[in-house]
């Protein structure tokens, strides 16, 4: 019970941040607050038991997101201009696809329910296996690392394409300008 | 409609409503950086789908107990939330981040060329361009495209 | 930033805490939460942190673009290197049983934490490497325009 309640507060807490974040103008506090709503979702994760996933969302969400919105902010502007156009046909488009997922949602398992397909199909072997096969204390660590490593391979090398893509778009350029200034000087 | 069916099923509708919030402003907000928070809001309701898909009721983290000697200790009474989940919702993160920055990355050089980050704006400008080749076009054709 | 004396000082005892702890969450990952992600990601914010307190040019001092540009791509290899050794062993692709054939769940250890390193290593250098990437330009706004 006690549970349900901390998760009703924080969820609270997460919508209230979100549409505050509709309402902003000011980008400085649009960044500010979505550092504040990784924070609220790291707790969140935290009851729902994904200590490993609360902790990278506080690291990465809270930390890194928000250094790199900051920069971003102090290289382009810091408000952004009224909206102009209607939010008729938005909040209608918004409204019936949330409509459709609800929908969606009503066949769905109880939350918490043990019998639950996603429960009793991979999750029994390598909460009964593991301690034999890998003996790591850390579930999540040993299918991360060694069940899955494909899959943790293919999320790596996702990383590392993503970083050579941000140094292509911005230090390549940054090098020929560069060459130019010194070429007009 | 059940209360049961009701408290099993509202996590859920919590989570969509966070989604719909992040699409929202995706959609009706045109500045880019807000875009990319509300592409952010999205994409956290959709790990905590995930994440609560995993939940077991009276589950603890799956991670076992051990003895002084960093032994495992097997104790069948510990009910364990699912890890795979959690597996799949870490690395995402991470590669969410990573993407993010590439986001960030293409909106700094949008500025520079146009010196904008408005969506609006940047129609305009195109347009604007657009127009200019068309009417350079067309007086090379005499005037008649 | 010269004129913030506590964020200095503070800034100082932080950093060497943040890299400790970042080793911590890695070797620690098989016991606790934890593991090659969440320690690259602290370990460049220590790196971050000495940047943003001090200047990208004394934290370009500490640690060049070059190396963090190697460690990049490094990591990726660490990690396909041990599925290659795998493989040289005699097994499949990642199967760390191999190094340690005779007790596999040892192998399996052993393959963990290099897989882990491998990880943290490219974390630990995108992450500064973009962060290098965004700081290196020239900032629109001064420090009272916020």
């Amino acid at each position: 019970m006690t549970e349900t309640i901390i998760n009703v507060i924080l969820f609270t807490m997460l919508v209230t941040t979100a549409f505050a974040i509709v309402r902003m103008t000011r980008l400085f506090a649009v960044v500010m607050l979505s550092g504040v709503f990784s924070l609220l979702t790291a707790m969140l994760f935290v009851t729902l038991d994904a200590v490993d996933v609360a902790f990278t969302e506080a690291a990465v969400g809270a930390g890194i997101s928000t250094v790199l919105m900051l920069g971003t902010i102090a290289l382009t502007s810091r408000s952004t201009k009224p909206s102009t156009r209607s939010n008729a046909l938005p909040l209608l488009l918004v409204t019936l696809t949330g409509a459709v997922l609800v929908y969606g949602t009503l066949d769905m398992p109880t939350f918490g329910d043990p019998n639950a397909p996603a429960q009793t199909h991979l999750a029994p072997h390598y909460l009964n296996e593991s301690i034999t096969e890998i003996d790591v204390p850390n579930v999540v660590t040993s299918i991360l690392a060694s069940y899955r490593g494909f899959d943790t391979l293919g999320e790596t090398a996702v990383v590392f394409a993503a970083g050579i893509g941000v140094l292509l778009i911005l230090s390549g350029l940054r090098r020929r300008r560069e060459e130019e200034e010194e070429d007009e000087s | 409609m059940t209360l049961e069916f009701f408290l099993g099923h509202v996590n859920y509708w919590l989570f969509i409503v966070l989604m719909m919030t992040g699409f929202y402003i995706v959609v009706s907000r045109g500045n880019y950086v807000k875009k990319i928070v509300g592409l952010n809001i999205f994409q956290v309701a959709v790990f905590m789908l995930y994440i609560s898909i995993g939940k077991v009721t009276g589950g603890t983290a799956p991670i076992f107990p051990t003895n002084s000697q960093g032994k495992i200790k097997i104790d069948p009474e510990i009910v364990y939330s699912n890890p795979l989940p959690h597996v799949l919702i870490l690395t995402a993160i991470v590669v969410g981040i990573a993407t993010t920055s590439l986001g960030l990355a293409l909106i700094i050089r949008i500025r520079e060329e146009y010196d904008t980050i408005e969506e609006d704006d940047i129609l305009e400008i195109e347009a604007a361009m657009a127009q200019a080749e068309n009417d350079e076009h067309g007086s090379a054709m005499g005037g008649r495209a | 930033m010269e004129h913030h004396l506590i964020l200095r000082v503070v800034t100082k005892l932080l950093v060497g805490t943040i890299i400790l702890f970042a080793f911590y969450v890695q070797f620690h990952g098989d016991f606790s939460p934890g593991g090659g992600f969440q320690a690259g990601v602290i370990m460049a914010v220590a790196f971050i942190l000495y940047g943003l307190v001090f200047g990208l040019d004394a934290v370009q001092q500490v640690f060049p673009p070059w190396i963090v540009h190697k460690l990049v791509a490094l990591g990726v290899l660490v990690y396909a290197g041990t599925g290659i050794w795998n493989m040289v062993l005699g097994y499949e692709f990642l199967h760390y049983g191999s190094l340690n054939p005779h007790h596999m769940s040892h192998g399996q250890h052993t393959g963990i934490i290099w897989v882990e390193a491998g990880v943290g290593i490219t974390v630990t250098g995108v992450m500064i490497a973009i962060f290098y990437a965004f700081a290196g330009r020239a900032p629109r706004l001064g420090d009272d325009d916020w």
